[in-house]
């Protein structure tokens, strides 16, 4: 039986995720640009791990982590009564961390393709950091925004394994789309499988032509 | 009143450079830094700014103390009153002329002020323009006049014209020059190019390996080096033709062709390409080969 909560769960899920990122990417993704500190390389490779790791990998250490039998999984539920384990939330947490490198490299990259004398200027004209990044950063990196913002929506859709392993396939609450084609197929359920599928293709195809067609014409217009 | 004094040691590509310098800086005055890329003009600029901090010195600024690493002192860029042109312009592509200009100020106080800076730039007709649709002439007037809406203490040049052609270059001269007469600001310019620092400074200071080696008006640091009876330019060789019994050389210097007469002895050594030098002594010029 074909049922729209999985791709609702998913749209949810990779909503709230990128959301999340958004907000966590930016601080990051400046420490990084601006600053040349002893540990950099450390960070850099560690965000950048799941580009490379199996999913299982990681699903496999968070799931572990996230246990309420082991430290941090113990904190969390403890303080806040949240049981990361085969919840949305953890899900959100284990995305979150997954698609980490597809927010913080882009902007990165951005904001180290920005001259420093622009920043430079801003500080002469008695502007703080955090207003220069916020006036004057973060509105000439836009395209390098948007396709974080955009890659980590698409990546959180497009996640397996992680979400398996945390999520554990829980009809309403943990079972995205991607889990729900493979339930399908497995009872052989082909028809129902098509319709997830075909609704993810055409989704993640629509918002990777709108960024860019947004992207390109900001290039036209040539302002960034 | 400006004095500072400041030690810093540069990075440079033949090795660490110590830049040491001191002097002092009268109200209203203008001061050009003059010397080779790679003496360190461009930072003292942003020591003076607190872009970059120095090892050792102290800065200040009508009385009031910007740096003192003796006291590990240091006032950070945001706090110093000083407008700074950048060589590159560095205007905030996402903003307007008027943005830029009025993104100096803090609230909505002093939006006069933004229109009077306009006014000195000629920048009204410009207000809306997105810096990517201007003239590298317009970028740097925009960027003076965002340098200047805070009234700062102190103005500081960044080589502002070496990107601009010798005509746009003499019209920003005139530009600095008015803002410098009707704002009386105290004004520190990097720059090379000889005639601009004659026609614009009170003072030189000639700057080399991060040395202060002289300082002065214009006419007295550069007359030993620069003025003397003769007058020399280097040139190449566009062509050499004959015409009856003389040699008609032509020569570029610059971007000025001139013709010069040479004997037969002299037109036969040159050849097309060929670098000379033009010598004027006793009203009547020589042309020698280098």
């Amino acid at each position: 039986m074909t049922e729209l909560q999985p791709i609702i769960l998913s749209l949810e899920l990779a909503a709230v995720t990128t959301a999340v990122l958004f907000v966590a990417a930016i601080p990051l993704a400046y420490l990084l640009a601006e600053n040349n500190f002893k540990l950099k390389p450390v960070v850099s490779a560690v965000i950048s791990m799941p580009l490379v790791l199996p999913p299982s990998v990681i699903g496999f250490y968070l799931l572990v982590a996230f246990s309420p039998a082991h430290f941090f999984g113990g904190i969390i539920e403890k303080a806040f009564n949240i049981r990361l384990v085969f919840s949305f939330q953890g899900l959100v947490l284990s995305s979150v961390i997954y698609s980490l490198p597809f927010m913080v490299n882009p902007i990165q990259a951005g904001l180290e393709s920005l001259p420093h004398s622009i920043k430079e200027a801003s500080y002469t004209l008695g502007k703080s950091k955090f207003k220069t990044l916020l006036k004057v950063l973060l509105p000439n990196i836009k395209p390098s925004l948007l396709t974080g913002i955009v890659l980590s929506f698409a990546h959180t859709i497009g996640e397996f394994g992680i979400v398996l392993m945390i999520g554990g396939n829980i009809p309403g609450k943990t079972r995205v789309a991607s889990l729900a084609i493979y339930d399908e197929v497995e009872s052989l359920n082909y028809h129902s499988a098509n319709i997830y599928a075909l609704t993810l293709f055409v989704l993640t195809f629509l918002i990777l032509l709108t960024v860019y067609f947004i992207n390109g014409k900001y290039l036209k217009a040539g302002r960034l | 009143m400006i004095s500072l004094e400041l030690y810093k040691i540069l990075k440079t590509s033949e090795g660490d450079l110590p830049l040491d310098i001191s002097f002092q800086i009268n109200d209203g005055e203008f001061i050009t830094i003059e010397g080779h890329s790679g003496a360190g003009k461009t930072t003292v600029l942003r020591l003076i700014a607190g872009l970059v901090k120095p090892e050792r010195g102290r800065l200040v600024v009508n009385g009031m103390e910007w740096l003192d690493t003796g006291k590990n002192f240091y006032l950070p860029p945001q706090k110093r009153n000083v407008g700074f042109v950048f060589q590159e312009y560095s205007l905030f592509p996402n903003m307007t002329v008027y943005e830029n200009i009025r993104y100096a100020l803090n609230g909505k106080s002093g939006l006069s002020q933004v229109e009077e800076a306009m006014e000195i730039m000629e920048l009204e007709q410009l207000k809306d323009r997105y810096p990517l649709n201007l003239s590298g002439g317009q970028k740097q007037r925009a960027a003076l006049a965002r340098a200047i809406v805070r009234k700062p203490e102190i103005l500081l040049l960044d080589e502002p014209l070496s990107a601009l052609d010798s005509e746009m270059r003499t019209r920003l001269q005139d530009y600095i020059l008015k803002v410098h007469r009707l704002l009386k600001l105290t004004t520190i310019m990097v720059s090379h190019d000889i005639s601009e620092i004659f026609k614009m400074s009170d003072r030189v200071i000639r700057l080399d390996k991060g040395k202060i080696i002289n300082e002065g008006a214009a006419q007295e640091v550069f007359h030993k080096k620069y003025i003397s009876g003769k007058f020399k330019f280097t040139g190449d060789v566009l062509d050499v033709e004959k015409d009856d019994v003389v040699f008609i050389v032509s020569v570029l210097i610059g971007n000025n062709i001139v013709k010069v007469i040479a004997s037969r002895e002299e037109a036969e050594e040159l050849r097309t390409g060929d670098k000379v030098m033009i010598v004027s002594k006793a009203f009547n010029p020589l042309i020698i080969k280098i």
